[in-house]
């Protein structure tokens, strides 16, 4: 009886999921933030609120922590026998490595790689072993090679030990198909240990049975209930006032969001803006001139269209436009060049 | 840990041995395949290998290197994930089978150079250029190096290309790759394999026809993968080769994890090595745990924590129990005796893994073939029903016993002669006696034969005299008769001495087929911790994030979160608050009404404590709380930013998670 009740209740869950779901209608009140004559917070003001409002259960929480504490030593045994360990559950996990860290991995080469920094790639993942394990200064084409030279080296030198560190593997820039499998290939070397946390639901479904079996993941329940302070900080809420400069990871997420004229038109003008890094006094691009070049790669058809997409780049604050001393508009768009360089390789990954 | 490092190795030695020696027939088959192919298409070999990707790696090893050593040909292996595009995938050819070139010939000086060369030319980045050094690569390079390698060699051997996941290749790549490499199969014999994951049509549904048309493909199948987890299961827990066994639990979660989730031999082997780690890792008494020539020494080497450690567990408990008291006290007390009961004890262990290991053979011969398979099929089933409780008294076996005292007598002389061939080859005094016993029913089967054809003489005779006597009266009368013997007929000798083999097995399941935890000690050797295991290779992220979030109490022991059901108290962390909340909305939440409900909720928790004298402040950090917890439940995945409407949040996750 019991599992016939389930059952049923099971049918109306998923009723009710299609009937949710069914229009586009939603039934929520109209209220808005702006409404609500509050001032928006900003990250800073946020952040000092925060430090005083007392956490709660601190008490418990460690309880907790010290059981995880206790099992490291066993992640050191597990390690050295060829399984890497993944931690999941609720909370923070970057106090727990951290500690792990400081108590074990003192004196053996190891990596931290902070994966919820929104700038991170594979490539500087990859860079910092060759560079600073390895002492190679030599740059690679692409991270394939890298990844080729890095198992070479480690096969030859049975002396070399690496112990990688990865806060939140599941984090935007790094849960690519690509990065995933480089990492795995990666951890898949005998004499590289790596310990990574992830938090997302869905971090479990980046990983296929290849990918799996290269991970061979031990995974162990590490529920902290500690605020997630460093990683939500680069996490832009609603609630929060947008401040600083453009992040690598929101760029190309507004650019997925375009038609492709759109983004060959913004690619066109980075392009431009990168070959020109040297000069110090480039004021950027006149619109006059960048019309001619989007004209040529049949990406507009009249002024009036580029100036609408400009306008929604404007919107998005992707551009700046400056008036320069001869009255004429120049295009510039406000992201350090490293960024910009990130972006357009990432651009031709995915084309 | 040495020792646990020793078994590991020697078990993985043994199993990875095992895997190639069960490939070897299947690899010469393609290798002979492969030395008879004449070349006018491209020869194509596609071997079926199943859905366990992972195991297919050491397939390939094992497949590369007879090629190699059979001298036929330069093999090179290429994966999807190194081929994106075409000039990688003629790169990277061009690289393994130089380096093959190296290792075959170990002719360094000018090959050296050229691969290096070689390497820069293909990653020259323009296309047109690209282009050319292809064409000039296979032009000029390949077959030159063919026509090189061909005069040095008794044939010209062919270039074995084996793709290793066809399914995960890019149509085009592979396309273009082939129709190349057919302009150019005068001069340079290409031989490609592919290794197919799902079903032959794949070929097919990837290649067009005008580029199958270019291959002439011969088929190979593969072993399945769970004759390959039967032939494991037997070489690793049905031998008296390693000290250390499974428990019941942990077998089944790793067969399931087998069955129902990857078929991937490779994690099953992980599993079992996990088993090992946990058990000489958590468990003190596992230094016991070995071959039965170094038990001894190592029981006197035993400290007093150790033994007392003995003393605690319950198997032992209970062994003390039904000893005298006299006994008792001794065990209890005196190390040293307790010292030599533990080695007697120990001993009794082995003797009962050999002989538990051959009775269940027996046993699989004869339940294997009955109709309907009510105690499994494979040897593992029976296994696991064995350890789980008392087996002869399960339904099951009662009626495969019934099934079993059914069978005609062919079937039985077979399965008794392999019980036999079992049997003997254990090398335990303990079975001459059932062997005897067994050898003796043999032969009564071959008397019964004889016999068999006397009586059917002598069957024949009442027919005759039917046939004598031909008035009706008469006729009906010894038909009645001959009815009524039939009917009332004892039964044969035959039948009872099935009888009396059915029932000799069943004593024999009594006495040798007790279930593993009622022995004595059992913990030095079986591993039993099926909870830590399942939690470590098949965990769910997602309802433990559920849990936590719904039910806090369960991680923090702290009674003021204890609430019953699906309220939510107003003491749980902000997180939580938030959490419960958000599960009230369909599909998208109003941010503004969400502040609001869980301001009331923690204002109601808060304003026993402090009345709202700086409300504007309390305001403030409250603000700033529910910023937090929503920023967490986007990070978590629970939640997305939408455009759809202004401050809105759409939920990610239906139901209760």
């Amino acid at each position: 009886l019991a599992k016939k009740n389930k059952e049923q209740k099971m049918g109306n869950l998923v009723e009710e999921y299609f009937e949710a779901h069914s229009s586009s209608k939603v039934l929520t009140s109209d209220r808005t933030l702006q409404k609500l004559r509050k001032r928006r917070l900003d990250q800073q003001t946020l952040h000092d609120l925060l430090k005083n409002a007392p956490l709660a259960y601190a008490a418990e929480i460690r309880d907790l922590n010290q059981q995880h504490e206790s099992l490291f030593s066993k992640w050191m045994l597990q390690l050295h026998l060829g399984f890497n360990i993944v931690l999941y559950g609720l909370g923070s996990k970057r106090d727990l490595l951290e500690k792990f860290r400081t108590s074990l991995l003192q004196d053996s080469v190891h990596l931290v790689v902070n994966g919820y920094f929104p700038s991170i790639t594979v490539r500087s993942i990859l860079n910092s072993i060759t560079e600073e394990v390895l002492d190679n200064i030599g740059t690679f084409r692409n991270p394939l090679d890298q990844l080729e030279f890095i198992t070479k080296r480690f096969k030859e030198d049975s002396s070399l030990e690496l112990y990688v560190l990865i806060h939140n593997l599941d984090s935007q820039m790094l849960r690519g198909e690509r990065s995933q499998q480089i990492l795995a290939q990666l951890s898949s070397l005998p004499s590289i240990y790596l310990i990574a946390s992830i938090d997302h639901i869905n971090a479990p479904l980046m990983w296929d049975q290849a990918k799996l079996s290269l991970y061979n993941w031990l995974w162990y329940e590490t529920t902290t209930f500690n605020p997630y302070v460093e990683e939500t900080s680069y996490e832009n809420s609603l609630l929060v006032q947008q401040s600083g400069s453009l992040a690598l990871s929101s760029l190309v997420h507004v650019l997925h969001s375009l038609t492709l004229n759109a983004r060959g038109i913004f690619r066109l003008l980075a392009q431009h803006q990168l070959e020109k890094k040297d000069n110090p006094s480039y004021p950027g691009l006149s619109f006059q001139d960048f019309y001619q070049q989007c004209r040529e790669a049949f990406l507009v058809n009249s002024d009036l269209t580029l100036r609408a997409q400009l306008t929604e780049f404007k919107d998005h604050k992707l551009i700046r436009t400056k008036r320069g001393a001869d009255g004429v508009e120049y295009l510039l768009i406000p992201v350090d060049d490293s960024t910009l360089t990130d972006f357009l390789e990432k651009e031709d990954e995915d084309v | 840990q040495q020792i646990q490092e020793n078994l590991n190795k020697q078990l993985l030695d043994n199993l990875l041995s095992f895997l190639s020696r069960s490939h070897s027939d299947f690899q010469e088959k393609t290798t002979e395949w492969t030395c008879k192919m004449k070349f006018r298409e491209i020869p194509t070999a596609a071997l079926v290998l199943g859905v366990n990707v992972t195991d297919h790696d050491l397939t390939f090893r094992g497949l590369s290197d007879v090629l190699h050593n059979n001298i036929t040909p330069y093999v090179a292996l290429l994966e999807a994930k190194d081929c994106p595009g075409i000039k990688n995938l003629m790169q990277k050819l061009m690289g393994q089978l130089m380096n093959c070139d190296i290792d075959v010939d170990s002719l360094e000086d000018e090959d050296c150079v050229q691969v290096s060369q070689n390497r820069v030319r293909c990653s020259m980045p323009s296309l047109i250029s690209w282009y050319d050094s292809v064409t000039k690569k296979t032009d000029s390079e390949t077959p030159r190096k063919k026509r090189n390698s061909s005069s040095r060699h008794w044939q010209s051997p062919p270039v074995v290309v084996i793709f290793k996941d066809m399914e995960s290749f890019t149509t085009k790549v592979l396309q273009d790759f082939i129709v190349i490499s057919s302009q150019h199969i005068h001069e340079l014999p290409l031989v490609l394999i592919f290794g197919i994951a799902t079903s032959p049509m794949i070929i097919h549904r990837l290649l067009p026809h005008s580029v199958s048309s270019l291959l002439c493909i011969e088929l190979f199948q593969s072993l399945s993968c769970k004759e390959h987890l039967s032939t494991i299961i037997d070489k690793l827990l049905l031998t008296s080769r390693f000290p250390f066994k499974l428990g019941v639990k942990v077998l089944q979660v790793l067969i399931n994890i087998f069955l129902y989730h990857d078929f991937s031999v490779q994690n099953f082997i992980k599993g079992f090595q996990l088993c090992i780690v946990e058990h000489f890792y958590s468990q003190p008494l596992s230094v016991l745990c070995c071959h039965l020539a170094d038990v001894k020494e190592r029981i006197y080497s035993l400290s007093h924590d150790q033994c007392e450690n003995i003393r605690r567990l319950p198997s032992f408990r209970r062994y003390v129990e039904k000893q005298e008291s006299g006994k008792q006290i001794e065990l209890l007390i005196n190390d040293s005796f307790l010292k030599e009961e533990t080695e007697k004890l120990l001993e009794d262990l082995h003797v009962y893994h050999e002989n538990y290991v051959q009775i269940l053979r027996c046993l699989h011969v004869f339940t294997s073939s009955l109709p309907k398979y009510p105690l499994g099929k494979q040897i593992r089933e029976l296994h696991c029903a064995c350890l789980e409780n008392r087996v002869w008294e399960t339904e099951e076996y009662e009626s495969s016993l019934q099934l079993a005292r059914m069978l005609n007598k062919t079937d039985l002389v077979t399965m008794l002669q392999q019980c036999v061939e079992i049997l003997m080859s254990s090398s335990g005094k303990e079975f001459d006696r059932a062997v005897q016993k067994l050898k003796e029913f043999l032969t009564q089967f071959q008397n019964l034969e004889a016999e068999a054809s006397q009586e059917r003489d002598v069957s024949v005779s009442p027919q005759k005299e039917l046939q004598k006597k031909t008035d009706l009266y008469h006729l009906q009368k010894t038909l009645l008769e001959l009815k009524e013997s039939r009917r009332s007929k004892k039964l044969t000798k035959f039948e009872m001495l099935r009888f009396e083999v059915v029932d000799y097995i069943d004593s024999l399941v009594r006495r040798y087929l007790v279930p593993a935890d009622q022995r004595t000690l059992h913990e030095v050797v079986y591993f039993n911790a099926a909870a830590v295991l399942r939690g470590h290779l098949n965990a769910a992220p997602r309802t433990a994030l559920h849990t936590a979030l719904n039910n806090p109490h369960w991680y923090l022991k702290n009674q003021a979160l204890r609430c019953d059901g699906g309220g939510i108290s107003n003491k749980a962390p902000d997180i939580c608050i938030v959490y419960k909340l958000h599960l009230e909305c369909g599909r998208l939440i109003n941010l503004v009404d969400w502040l609001e409900a869980f301001s009331t909720v923690v204002m109601a928790a808060e304003e026993p404590n402090a009345d709202a004298a700086s409300s504007d402040q309390v305001d403030d950090v409250i603000h700033a709380r529910f910023i937090r917890a929503v920023s967490e439940l986007e990070l978590l995945g629970f939640i997305k930013p939408s455009k759809q409407k202004t401050d809105h949040v759409a939920r990610l996750t239906w139901g209760g998670c």
